[in-house]
């Protein structure tokens, strides 16, 4: 084993070089640049040395290690950005805002890198990985509700709009969610006829590839006219909330970029089976049906789920694209901060959809995990 | 009994197994052999109608199984095949007890089936019956796909090239089990390979299959003694011939009285254990365990080519 | 494949009309515009969006797929042996945020325009190229390796000769994924007021014409479905 870690070591000198650069902005109000703030302007020495010796930390070889310090070197900034605040407000006027900066956001980023890092390298099972997920978001709850952050201008912002925030969430989620199950339902029997009969495949998945292409804002675009000729042609179609505009052609949008991930890795997975097993399973007299839900199933079940989970994290992401089309979601707050120069808007906007793209992630990843057959697993 | 009826298979233009017909009785090993190419899969799936033959007819004691549910008549067929298949998701047990669950059988019935099958194949069952196939050797991988075909005691048993994934001590091994347990056992069994040497040596009948004909239906000895065509010849192996004729026949057969000095050879071994003996020890004769001699001229007399 | 042949001329022609002379399909559009309103997009030529839009990507995409390949070429190597866990790492997490919102992210730090457009295609058109390129220098045939070294290939020849041509197909697929994420992601950058193609469905949206949105989505979806086609094309030349 090394003396140090080369990864450690790019943290320990792009960290050092973080350092020197601004940690926080305060700004006259929401809309002005602000000037930025070195970290040790901010005088809140127990963090700044924390910081230091997570960097140091992060050198060492042993992950265990590394992981503590990623730990403490979040737990530090995120103190020191919550006194920074209190003191950089202490003296600034009614309207003043301010903003963890460039080194606060490169310094999180090495520290989460760090933790990332040793996490591979521990490579935990999946269900201690479940209970790292809930410790991390149980930490990230009790800064939120603590009010530790509450001074930073996007924390203002956040006040000044919480109630349209959490129809956002659940806008969001609706959007994300709700088409993949939609996707789910058309896409899993599709899958499965595609993987019994050569010729269907051949037409569909191609199809589902090409619709793949189509960029999302286009897509989004050409879904208007289309449910509107329906929302007015089909009869009742209106009453069950179909309109040229909003929450539906988004929703539409989303279910048809979600077929292809779903079909295609249904299909890969039933295909994964060994032929020599679905062979004898044939042999020994198990019905279609049955080998369907006894073989093919549970052996294609973490090809099928990396599906789901690649249609999650893209949904997730593409959701923001409704808040174009009044589809509500993350993607409002994004836009309109586009419109209104509103940088701390725009992370409100921004960083949930990365939270909940990540977390997605790791949770699915969990998922795929467990659903491998276990003698793969015990290797 | 099982009766092969004129059984046909097209594939497009080419004509995969050509009105096949032959009986196998209820009770024996019956080896189909043939080159890659000659239908003998094709002839064997159409006995459980993995495939569906194009005409002529299979009948199981009597009764034509194309009137059949095909998934039904597969669960009275055992089933085997190379590289095992086993379900790579389910334990040994749940494996071998797969056919006896899909016929409904009591749980404490496929349990006492499944160790009775494993101490049968010589696997302890508390070792081996909640491990999962991926972490068995190959050997006793194989061990598991017969012992499963083998579970709900079926009317026949299907066997494609089931030791062909195996090194040859392995299979060997493999080889002598199956012969035993289907003497244990009393089943009908019929066997796929392209192995000559293993269709002598565990068949009671071989049928050779050649561009989807069967050239010839015999018992081994008559095989190697009068083979039907050069192709039966060549897959005999003309210069391996006398040893396969001697595989056949036993040490008791040739005993006579006399004494001889060295290491004494069963009276159970084959002819060619007892050819191999004598050349590796130099000697003319060998004593034989349970009394008398057999000598390496009366041994050389049996290797002679038929007149 | 056929049907390739006469579909793939005409979807080209489709979309140089479109382009070329919008004001061909006044007839086609003229239902969706509102009353009186403008049915084709005349504030700026499609013409010179479409080229500004393909330069963005073709920017991005070259200077991602050199930056991407050198990092693989890295991690592969002895020397860069032991970043390779953490480049995966960074691979799979990067790839989950999504593209909206790196480019919403790259305005707080780099203000409006295309400056920040092109670095978010930059950033996000690196992740695809670089997973695929790391899978295609790391699956290859085990035996041709061998030989390669058998036969006194020097480490720089291997790499040379041997490996990046053996993954080449795997590289492309990743920059064909790129590139075709790069289409997409550049249609919103037009949000952040880089100019391109999203222009004409935003302007769209904003004013209810639905004309405009039909005319921005037609045009970028024939682009991305014909960039697609044709590395797909290049993609089977190369490995056949």
């Amino acid at each position: 084993m090394r003396a140090v870690s080369p990864p450690g070591l790019v943290f320990a000198i792009v960290g050092g070089a973080l350092l020197c650069v601004p940690f926080m902005t305060l700004a006259a109000n929401r809309i002005v640049a602000g000037h930025g703030v070195m970290v040790w302007a901010l005088g809140y020495w127990p963090a700044l040395m924390g910081m230091i010796a997570a960097l140091g930390a992060g050198l060492s070889p042993r992950p265990t290690l590394r992981l503590f310090a990623g730990a403490l070197g979040l737990a530090c900034i995120t103190a020191q950005v919550s006194q920074g605040a209190d003191l950089l407000l202490a003296d600034a006027g009614d309207y003043a805002r301010t903003s963890p900066a460039a080194g606060f956001w490169g310094l999180l980023a090495v520290f989460s890198l760090l933790i990332a890092d040793a996490l591979t390298q521990l490579h935990p099972r999946p269900l201690l990985r479940a209970g790292l997920l809930i410790v991390a978001l149980a930490a990230l709850a009790v800064v939120f509700w603590s009010g530790l952050l509450g001074d930073l201008s996007i924390a203002q912002e956040y006040v000044s709009r919480a109630r349209q925030f959490w129809t956002a969430l659940a806008q969001h989620l609706q959007l994300a969610l709700g088409s993949l199950a939609v996707a789910v339902v058309i896409g899993f029997p599709l899958g499965v006829l595609c993987h019994r009969r050569g010729g269907l495949r051949r037409a569909m998945l191609p199809m589902l590839s090409f619709l793949q292409t189509i960029p999302s804002l286009a897509m989004f675009g050409i879904m208007i006219p289309l449910l509107a000729w329906v929302a007015t042609t089909v009869p009742g179609a209106r009453e069950i909330g179909i309109a040229g505009i909003g929450f539906a052609p988004a929703f539409v949008a989303l279910v048809l970029y979600s077929l292809l991930p779903v079909v295609g890795n249904t299909v890969a997975g039933l295909d994964a089976v060994p032929p020599a097993t679905s062979d004898a399973a044939r042999g020994m007299g198990l019905s279609a049906t049955q080998q369907l839900w006894q073989v093919e199933l549970p052996l294609g079940l973490p090809v099928l789920l990396t599906g789901v989970r690649i249609v999650m994290v893209q949904n997730i992401g593409l959701a923001v694209i409704a808040g174009l089309i009044g589809g509500g979601g993350f993607g409002s707050f994004v836009f309109q901060g586009l419109n209104q120069t509103a940088t701390d808007l725009i992370l409100l906007g921004a960083l949930p959809t990365v939270l909940l793209a990540l977390v997605a992630a790791v949770l699915m990843d969990i998922l795929v995990d467990l659903a491998r057959p276990v003698s793969e697993t015990a290797r | 009994m099982i009766e092969i009826d004129q059984l046909t298979k097209r594939f497009g233009e080419t004509t995969a197994v050509d009105s096949v017909s032959m009986t196998v009785e209820t009770g024996t090993i019956t080896v189909i052999v043939g080159t890659s190419g000659s239908g003998k899969s094709t002839l064997m799936r159409m006995i459980n109608r993995l495939e569906e033959p194009t005409s002529g007819q299979v009948r199981i004691n009597g009764e034509a199984t194309g009137t059949m549910t095909p998934h039904l008549l597969r669960r009275r067929i055992g089933y085997a095949i190379q590289g095992h298949g086993l379900f790579p998701h389910h334990t040994v047990a749940r494996n071998i007890g797969a056919v006896p669950r899909l016929l409904g059988w009591p749980k404490a019935q496929i349990a006492e089936r499944v160790d009775e099958l494993l101490t049968l194949f010589s696997m302890a069952p508390d070792a081996f019956r909640d491990r999962y196939p991926g972490d068995l050797s190959g050997g006793q991988q194989q061990r598991v796909g017969v012992a499963r075909a083998l579970a709900s005691r079926p009317d026949v048993m299907l066997m494609d090239e089931p030791f062909g994934a195996l090194d040859p001590i392995i299979r060997h091994r493999a080889q002598e089990d199956l012969a035993r347990i289907q003497r244990q056992l009393g089943s009908t069994i019929i066997l796929v390979t392209h192995d000559m040497e293993e269709a002598i040596r565990l068949g009671d009948r071989v049928a050779v299959m050649d561009k989807g004909k069967l050239v010839q239906y015999a018992r081994p000895s008559e095989i190697i003694a009068n083979p039907a065509s050069t192709f039966v010849r060549e897959m005999l192996g003309d210069e391996d011939r006398p040893l396969r004729q001697l595989s056949l026949m036993h040490v008791s057969d040739l005993i006579e009285a006399g004494d001889a000095d060295g290491v004494a050879i069963d009276a159970d071994a084959s002819l060619r254990e007892a050819l191999s003996a004598c050349l590796w020890s130099g000697r003319d004769a060998l004593p034989v365990a349970q009394g008398g001699r057999i000598t390496l001229d009366a041994i050389r007399a049996q290797a002679e080519q038929p007149a | 494949m056929k049907s390739g042949l006469i579909l793939r001329p005409f979807l080209v022609v489709l979309l140089l009309a479109m382009v070329l002379r919008p004001v061909w399909f006044t007839p086609l559009l003229a239902p969706l515009a509102p009353e009186n309103g403008p049915v084709i997009y005349e504030r700026a030529s499609l013409w010179s969006l479409t080229i500004s839009h393909l330069g963005l990507v073709l920017a991005a995409s070259l200077s991602a797929t050199v930056v991407a390949v050198g990092l693989a070429v890295f991690v592969t190597r002895p020397i860069g042996a032991a970043f390779l866990p953490l480049s995966r790492t960074v691979t799979n997490i990067g790839q989950t945020f999504p593209p909206v919102a790196v480019l919403a992210l790259a305005v707080p730090a780099l203000g409006f325009g295309a400056g920040p457009t092109l670095v978010a295609l930059f950033l996000y058109g690196l992740l695809p190229i670089f997973d695929n390129a790391v899978t295609g220098l790391r699956t290859l045939p085990p035996v041709t390796m061998d030989a390669a070294r058998g036969i006194g290939l020097s480490p720089s020849q291997r790499l040379r000769t041997v490996e990046l041509p053996l993954a080449l197909p795997v590289i492309l697929t990743g920059v064909r994924l790129s590139v075709v994420i790069a289409l997409g992601t550049a249609t919103i950058g037009s949000t952040v007021a880089a100019r391109t193609l999203g222009e004409v469905i935003i302007a769209g949206l904003l004013t209810n014409n639905t004309a405009f949105v039909v005319q921005g989505g037609v045009i970028t979806g024939l682009l991305a479905l014909l960039i697609h086609d044709g590395l797909v094309l290049l993609e089977k030349r190369l490995s056949a």
